[in-house]
């Protein structure tokens, strides 16, 4: 049965409808390849019982030819969205054993459309980092190694254990989120499609928050078509969210193999970093030459504000971040310390509670928000938000349809290799994604290639707001051209 | 109007004057929180009221109540003041238990409504502006309860997300009476608006005052802010209090500390809170949960065309249809139950334009007296707004005189009853037919034979047998009668 977890989304889907197989068997198939992978830590919570529950609820939909676009897909969810009665803890422990009464309006979307929960995913805590090992779960192990070597590396984060599970064929897609490339980079580093889509386009009710201007929800997928398939269900207008856009959903599994000729793809100058490695250059030129092939045509384009955007972000998204976890204080939920006073059962309640990252950039956002250097750090960092829009803006306005980057400046790396002495080196992770964020726009990580030690890179395609379906079909044009890339099974 | 002149106080170096300013927050009336759908009922079991959002659960995010938004352009319109387009939410963020998303959503850079301006009513018939800095919209906090248990505080958030407009007056005030005044006005407005209870009891409206003192006319002094004011007496008591405090200090050469303090109403004196230095730093920013509101112009003037009556403009009207000096005018409109009793009345009046003056003299100086003194309000009168109509229409039409009126009031406030029915039943009719009266008046003058020869000379004296006659007719003769009569007689 272990051959159903190779199937991508779309081919399961085929599978169930002509009832080849049912959904209790993709879904035992998975939580066999789960208990089988525990190694990769990519689940936190695994629930087999509540996935049969679901798969066979939705069997019975399907014979009765009521089942929904993802009826019977079992997938994993990332442990930052509120799921009813399951644990979710943002993989902090200062969320302990918090268990909602709600469900995200995203999740509770991918099982209206009938999809099957198989657990949770491990992540950095609260979304903080781009390696998987800010969790208080431990670190995830990404399933791709270099070639001859042992040594593990991480899947990128925060949705390290969305892209880990993905790629290990744990889970048919999986719901992550993105704030600074927290889905584009895990997907570069394991060979998975992710796609951030516009700020606005899912709903954030629901998902803890680390950043709520820059957050938002997309999937993890095997493919182009799977991601477009899940971002389908997980996109919408919420009245509970004000900052959700009340636009229609368009069927974006429609913009597969759509002909991209004639579109304007921008290469953007300022991305071409200094000692940047060959392979990420090399890959970018190769990823231009395949969508020029395929009848699109490339224009240098500027971003002049692209070096700021970095700094900028590691001042808005802290800042945000140093009041959204306000909450957590020991009070109502989650962990809590006693203190001799009110104050030191804060302190001791958010000492222990958040880890050493958490702590860093709350510090960070409280700094920059405080009295005296609000005009120099944060207001300063918003104009330049304001800028690198523009920057966007302009381009688009001079007929650009996509925009062509890498998606990492680096393939994966070492468990504990970056950002021990220095975390600058760890947010350099993000140097191609957070502008995507700060502007608000969408932005998909394909698979691209390999580098010279069998690790594969991704390219990011960036495009205007709401205009997902263009990044569906030129990332489509690079899948193909690029082929697919699975893991060698080692755990 | 006249200008004020306002109270200044007296020091050993000379005159002082008070420089105050005041911040209300005042409770909105709305169902549901500013943004959440829990409801704002008072009263409730603790926590019965609080949602998901309240709670700062994780993912929650706040939604704008659209009624909070209509109530707060509704109060800016009432204030005169300018309706801002565009605002935008900021947080205010603090750590206190009652406060468990970590921060307050309220508006800093960007309020909801700006400049206006409010008129308050003074002794002696004078009248003051009092500027008005702005109005933000903002969450209320939970309440802590310290008196549950030996080792715990508890909390209940029933309270917590509802919305509150804080109204901030420019620094106009200048001593207690403008101040009790200015709180009087804005609570009066509010109530004729609907958009706050105004109850300050139930802590639905409460004041922050900020007092300074200054040489008449010099530099502005350093201010103390008094938190929490939730009476008017209070307040007047407390800046009283405050700034003989600053100016003995001032005197005796030492400075003012900038300061929080609260006042204690059982000494009467106010006490340090906090100073400058351990003021929060609230690290205000934009709510990134919420775009900047933004409505047209036409939402404002819908609203504005839907504006009740204000009490500045029903007073207006009152004197110029009614002909009641601006003073009773004022008192009539001063709460809205009252103005809302007077205009009860004139409906039920068979003549108004002949009677209206007169149903305002009654409902000041004998329902309103009355009622004070039973230390009651206009809701528990005895005498409904019909019966005192009845009573003024058997006035102005001549069945009964003043007095017997009265007489008749009473009754009615003891016994209830319809007043026509009881003239009828109780034989209190005034008596207009001269046959009568004229009998009454025969034998008084026979039997003061002296006094009616006096008369003559000392008209006054007419004055006096008046009297005789209304007594011996038990107050039922209609006193004009009684005159002409007397002076055809008497040949005055």
């Amino acid at each position: 049965m272990t051959d159903l977890t190779s199937l991508t989304l779309a081919e399961a889907r085929k599978g169930l409808a002509d009832k080849t197989f049912t959904s209790l068997e993709l879904t035992d198939a998975h939580l066999s390849a789960i208990e089988a992978a525990r190694v990769l830590n990519a689940f936190v919570m695994e629930t087999p019982d509540r996935a049969r529950d679901m798969a066979k609820a939705v069997d019975e939909k399907i014979a009765k030819g009521e089942g929904g676009p993802l009826a019977g897909i079992p997938l994993g969810i990332k442990d930052l969205f509120a799921t009813k009665g399951v644990r979710t803890t943002a993989c902090s422990k200062i969320l302990g054993n918090f268990v909602p009464t709600y469900e995200s309006t995203v999740t509770s979307q991918l099982w209206r459309d009938g999809a099957v929960m198989l657990g949770k995913l491990n992540n950095d805590e609260f979304a903080m980092g781009s390696a998987n090992e800010t969790s208080c779960f431990g670190p995830v192990g990404n399933p791709w190694r270099r070639d001859g070597s042992n040594t593990t590396l991480v899947p990128g984060g925060s949705s390290g254990g969305s892209a880990s599970a993905v790629a290990a064929l744990l889970c048919m897609g999986a719901t992550a989120t993105d704030t600074g490339g927290s889905i584009r980079q895990p997907a570069a580093f394991t060979a998975t499609v992710g796609i951030k889509p516009t700020y606005g386009r899912c709903s954030r009710w629901g998902i803890v928050a680390f950043a709520s201007s820059l957050d938002q929800a997309g999937p993890i997928a095997r493919s182009v078509r799977d991601a477009a398939m899940l971002l389908r269900s997980m996109a919408g207008h919420d009245p509970k969210d004000t900052t959700s856009v009340d636009i229609p959903v368009p069927d974006y599994e429609a913009a597969i193999g759509k002909s991209v000729k004639g579109m304007k793809i921008g290469i953007p100058k300022e991305y071409r970093l200094d000692g940047m490695p060959a392979e990420i250059e090399k890959l970018w030129s190769e990823g231009a030459a395949w969508l020029k092939a395929a009848g699109a045509e490339l224009v240098e384009v500027s971003l002049p504000h692209t070096k700021y955007a970095l700094p900028a972000y590691y001042i808005v998204a802290p800042a945000e971040a140093s009041s959204n976890l306000a909450r957590y204080d020991g009070v109502r939920y989650g962990l809590r310390e006693q203190g001799k006073n009110i104050i030191e059962q804060y302190e001791n309640t958010r000492a222990e509670g958040f880890g050493a990252e958490v702590r860093r950039r709350v510090m960070i956002g409280t700094y920059v928000l405080s009295a005296g250097y609000y005009d120099a750090y944060y207001l300063r960092a918003q104009k330049v938000r304001t800028l690198i829009k523009k920057d966007f803006e302009d381009c688009f306005a001079k007929g650009v349809d996509a925009i062509l980057t890498p998606a990492t400046p680096s393939a994966a790396f070492g468990i504990g290799e970056k950002g021990g002495a220095d975390p600058v080196e760890m947010y350099l992770n993000d140097i191609f994604t957070v502008t995507v964020n700060m502007a608000g726009l969408p932005g998909i990580a394909v698979p691209a290639g390999k580098d010279a030690q069998g690790l594969p890179l991704g390219l990011q395609l960036i495009g205007r707001p709401f205009e997902e379906e263009t990044l569906f079909s030129l990332g489509e044009v690079i899948e193909q051209a690029a082929g697919r890339f699975t893991p060698a099974r080692w755990w | 109007m006249s200008t004020a002149t306002h109270k200044l106080l007296r020091g050993a170096t000379g005159d002082w004057e008070m420089v105050i300013g005041m911040e209300i927050h005042a409770q909105v009336t709305s169902n549901s929180k500013l943004f959440s759908g829990a409801s704002t009922t008072f009263g409730g079991e603790p926590n019965s009221h609080v949602s998901l959002v309240d709670a700062a659960m994780p993912g929650m995010l706040p939604v704008i109540n659209e009624e909070c938004v209509r109530q707060a352009v509704r109060t800016g319109l009432g204030l005169n003041a300018q309706i801002n387009l565009r605002s935008v939410f900021d947080r205010k963020n603090y750590f206190y238990p009652d406060s468990p998303q970590g921060y307050q959503i309220s508006q800093y850079k960007s309020p909801i409504v700006g400049e206006g301006e409010v008129v308050v009513e003074l002794d002696g018939g004078k009248t003051a502006a009092i500027g008005i800095e702005r109005l933000h919209l903002e969450q209320d906090a939970g309440k802590l309860l310290h008196d549950q248990s030996p080792t715990m505080s508890f909390v209940d958030l029933n309270r917590c997300g509802v919305a509150l407009m804080e109204i901030v007056s420019k620094p106009d005030i200048r001593d207690a009476e403008q101040a009790k005044a200015y709180v009087t006005k804005l609570r009066s407005i509010l109530r004729y608006l609907g958009t706050c209870d105004g109850d300050m009891e139930k802590g639905s409206l409460r004041a922050d005052v900020n007092v300074s003192v200054r040489k008449p006319g010099g530099p502005l002094g350093t201010r103390c802010e008094i938190k929490n004011m939730n009476s008017i007496n209070f307040i007047g008591q407390a800046i009283e209090y405050e700034a003989r405090r600053q100016i003995e200090i001032l005197e005796d050469g030492g400075e003012i500390d900038q300061e929080t303090r609260l006042y204690d109403p059982n000494k009467g004196e106010t006490r340090s809170m906090r100073s400058k230095e351990e003021a929060h730093d609230y690290r205000y920013f934009p709510d990134p949960d919420l775009l900047p509101l933004e409505f047209s112009q036409s939402f404002v003037d819908e609203l504005k065309a839907e504006l009740p009556e204000l009490p500045d403009q029903k007073k207006t009207r009152f004197v110029a249809d009614f002909g009641l000096s601006a003073y009773d005018a004022s008192v009539l409109v001063a709460e809205r139950e009252s103005a809302v009793f007077y205009e009860t009345v004139l409906d039920k009046l068979a003549n108004r334009a002949r009677d209206g003056k007169m149903a305002a003299n009654w409902v000041i100086n004998e329902l309103f007296g009355r009622l004070n003194k039973e230390g009651r309000d206009i809701t528990g009168s005895p005498v409904n707004a019909e019966q005192l109509a009845a009573i003024i229409d058997l006035i102005g039409e001549g069945t009964i005189s003043g007095k017997i009126a009265k007489d008749l009031f009473e009754i009615v406030w003891q016994e209830g009853g319809d007043p026509r029915a009881l003239v009828e039943s109780r034989g209190m009719k005034q008596v207009t037919d001269l046959s009568a009266i004229e009998k009454v008046v025969d034998d008084i003058i026979a039997a003061n034979p002296d006094k009616a020869a006096q008369v003559k000379d000392k008209p006054q004296s007419l004055g006096w047998f008046v009297g005789q006659v209304m007594k011996a007719s038990g107050g039922k003769a209609n006193p004009q009668s009684v005159n002409d009569l007397l002076k055809s007689k008497l040949g005055v």
